[in-house]
């Protein structure tokens, strides 16, 4: 394999170039990140008056804590409920688009929109359509004889934070998607197609293949973004609740540290948070790229 | 160089002119919309009253986020000399002993008159150490009253200026409302902890916590869960089967209010603050106002209901000159004039006794029929023990856990006991870390 290699006369130039990019990691990642794995082990009074340090004592207590262990199970299920339903209608639409000629450009701007709504705002659209007082959706479930009731039925609550959280990445994965779709080479399609096979099959085993890394990709990056970045949409729609039914862990560390001040416990939260990250991403790329083809 | 040089003169003119300029002193508040515009209001009519002190108020979001800003400015020595927390961060701010300078202390080292009888003493009991010492200035109190729909009562075949007493009478009345078809429900709540849960136990005189409802210290326990919260909440639960009662959510429970003016719930309990947002909804029709119901066979004569809202904590770590400012201040919001324009424009508690007389004198409350409900409320009787107010550490996520289990109930998981064991039992493991965290 060629690899391009390109040679620095000043010594000190690449540094400097890599500077900017790796002083922001450290002020914004590294250092905060330290600063958690410290206090983790320290049980520290809000305004920070006297601190103890207290071991592992944290990282036992979540352990045992049948709160914490349901906060873990419950955000499995959300991470798989946004991942499934973000990527199969991102790539529905994506394959409805790559059929398009004329249009297409006008569905892509639209199905790209949501993804330029602030998380926040997202949640208060869907608080909106999903209010049990005034909301348009309860109102017309209702007459179907279906009573939502997301304030008291804590699936009702999962299913409303996996709708909104879904709806803002479907325009991401969409995009991804339909960038591979095109680049799926005709030649292949038309052979397939000469040979007899219809549309749906042509999908299922040319352009499915090929879309894998794509499908890889994007299944990093909607984990990810289910377990950690959605915290404004459960804050602006359920807060956690009803009885901790959408309290997801990354919710967890918000409440416990920021509302409820126990800075030790949620760091150590944080902590665990970050490895079990890093121990998905692992895994991820060490077996399931296996399958992938390129 | 030249910079340099620059940079010194501008630093030497900024010095100076804040020499010579009005001392600042930072005041971060929780109050949005109208409540927001009158309390900025007061500050500016303080700073105009004399030269040598500004006020300059800080909105900072909700009552939680304020606290957790203060707490994050104190960590980074930025904080503001004033900050209005909430009832039930007290414990939190009572425990921070190096953090908060005590308001009693304050006016004694400045001088200023400071008299703790002047204020009504339920609002004072509650943010007071055990040796009666001022801790925080009340500032801004309420207490829960309950509301009614006149017209939906009148339609039932009810007595519109009658309002349900007991809770007896609270079934009965969503009864006939119900049938009558006059309203969908008969009652909705907001805050259900602080309502339901702390009022309730206050007003028929049973504890909601150890040692005086945790005034006594950081090792109280929880001991809510009592035959008398057990069977409130049962009944609760009962009535949102049989369609009467509908919970109005979690924490301040926002569609409670919502419930109430649409007309869809016949009645709503809420803070005493709540009253202009009633009546400047209630379009169509009449709101009346009464005082908590209670169980006419667990109290004859119930207690005065407790407090909620928030104070000004004055913090550590200022100079001299602020604090002189911060007294002078503080006298200025006690004085009669300013509490009651503020109590009859907002509807919280007159703090002190002068402001409830001034208001008395000026007829206010002949001409605002309802509207000093509250008021009778938190002075009735002679407090006791449990009627005093509650003061536990973490509170915050307490009533949070509250909550859950209330939820827990409503949805069918639990009966009302197993429901208050569980947030009991959640809720002393809280007190134990605040305890270990604050020793």
């Amino acid at each position: 394999m060629e690899t391009k290699r390109t040679t620095f006369n000043n010594r000190l130039l690449p540094y400097l170039l890599l500077a900017p990019q790796l002083i922001i990691t450290l002020i914004f990642f590294i250092w905060p990140a330290a600063q958690a794995f410290k206090s983790s082990f320290e049980r520290e009074d809000p305004f920070g008056m006297s601190t103890v340090f207290v071991g592992i004592q944290h990282y036992q207590r979540l352990l045992e804590d049948p709160n914490y262990i349901d906060a873990l199970l419950r955000t499995m299920v959300f991470a798989v409920c946004v991942t499934s339903l973000a990527m199969i209608l991102g790539l529905a639409f994506a394959a409805a688009v790559d059929r398009l000629t004329r249009t297409s450009r006008i569905y892509t701007t639209l199905l790209v929109w949501p993804y330029a709504v602030a998380p926040v705002v997202a949640g208060v659209l869907w608080w909106f359509v999903f209010n049990t007082s005034t909301g348009l959706l309860p109102f017309f479930l209702q007459k179907i004889g279906f009573k939502w009731d997301h304030d008291l039925n804590g699936t009702h609550a999962m299913i409303l934070i996996s709708i909104a959280a879904a709806w803002k990445q479907i325009s991401y994965n969409f995009l991804f998607f339909l960038a591979g779709l095109q680049s799926v080479p005709h030649s292949l399609m038309e052979a397939a197609a000469i040979d007899g096979s219809g549309p749906v099959k042509r999908f299922f085993t040319i352009s499915l293949p090929l879309l894998s890394p794509t499908t890889f990709f994007l299944f990093i990056i909607n984990v990810n973004y289910a377990m950690f970045d959605t915290f404004p949409i459960v804050d602006a729609t359920t807060a956690g609740g009803p009885a901790q039914a959408t309290t997801t862990l990354v919710y967890k560390v918000y409440q416990d540290g920021f509302v409820g001040l126990n800075l030790g416990s949620s760091s150590a939260q944080s902590v665990m948070l970050m490895m079990i990250v890093m121990v998905l991403t692992f895994v991820q790329f060490r077996y399931v790229e296996r399958r992938v083809q390129y | 160089m030249f910079k340099k040089i620059g940079l010194a003169a501008a630093a030497l003119a900024l010095s100076a002119s804040t020499s010579f300029a009005a001392t600042e002193i930072a005041w971060w508040h929780a109050m949005g919309g109208e409540l927001g515009k009158k309390l900025e209001e007061i500050a500016q009519k303080f700073n105009e009253s004399q030269s040598d002190y500004k006020v300059v108020p800080v909105y900072k979001g909700s009552y939680p986020e304020t606290l957790t800003a203060a707490i994050a400015a104190f960590r980074a020595n930025q904080q503001p000399a004033i900050v209005q927390v909430f009832e039930v961060g007290t414990g939190t701010m009572m425990a921070a002993k190096g953090a908060v300078y005590p308001v009693y202390k304050l006016m004694k080292d400045e001088g200023e008159s400071f008299d703790p009888k002047g204020f009504l003493a339920p609002v004072v009991g509650y943010y007071s150490d055990t040796q009666g010492n001022i801790l925080s200035l009340p500032f801004n109190s309420s207490t829960p009253i309950l509301y009614y729909n006149k017209d939906v009562f009148k339609k039932a075949g009810l007595d519109p200026e009658v309002a349900p007493k007991t809770w007896k009478e609270v079934e009965e009345f969503s009864k006939k409302i119900v049938t009558s078809g006059a309203a969908k429900c008969g009652f909705t709540s907001a805050w259900i902890t602080w309502i339901q849960t702390e009022n309730l136990s206050a007003l028929h005189d049973k504890p909601f916590g150890t040692l005086q409802n945790g005034f006594g210290g950081v090792k109280s326990e929880f001991t809510f869960n009592g035959p008398l919260q057990a069977k409130h909440w049962a009944n609760l639960k009962k009535w949102q089967d049989e369609g009467l009662f509908k919970y109005g959510g979690p924490v301040g429970g926002d569609n409670a209010a919502n419930m109430f003016y649409a007309q869809e719930c016949a009645m709503t309990m809420n803070s005493s603050a709540g009253r202009a947002g009633v009546i400047n909804n209630a379009k169509d029709f009449k709101p009346g106002f009464a005082p908590l119901p209670y169980y006419d066979d667990e109290i004859k004569e119930p207690k005065n209901s407790i407090i909620g809202g928030a104070t000004l904590w004055v913090l550590n770590g200022k100079d001299k000159a602020t604090y002189k400012g911060v007294a002078k201040f503080f006298t200025y919001l006690s004085k009669p004039e300013v509490q009651a324009d503020w109590h009859q424009y907002t509807g919280y508690l007159p703090i002190t006794n002068a402001a409830y007389e001034l208001g008395k004198t000026q007829g206010y409350y002949d001409k605002n029929p309802g509207s000093d409900i509250a008021i009778k409320q938190i002075m009735r009787g002679t407090p006791s023990e449990n009627s005093k107010g509650v003061r536990f550490g973490n509170l915050t996520q307490v009533r949070n856990i509250v909550d859950e289990e209330f939820q827990a109930l409503l949805a069918g998981k639990k009966d009302a006991k197993a429901a208050l064991d569980a947030a009991v039992k959640r809720g002393n493991g809280l007190l134990r870390e605040f305890e270990a965290a604050n020793n």
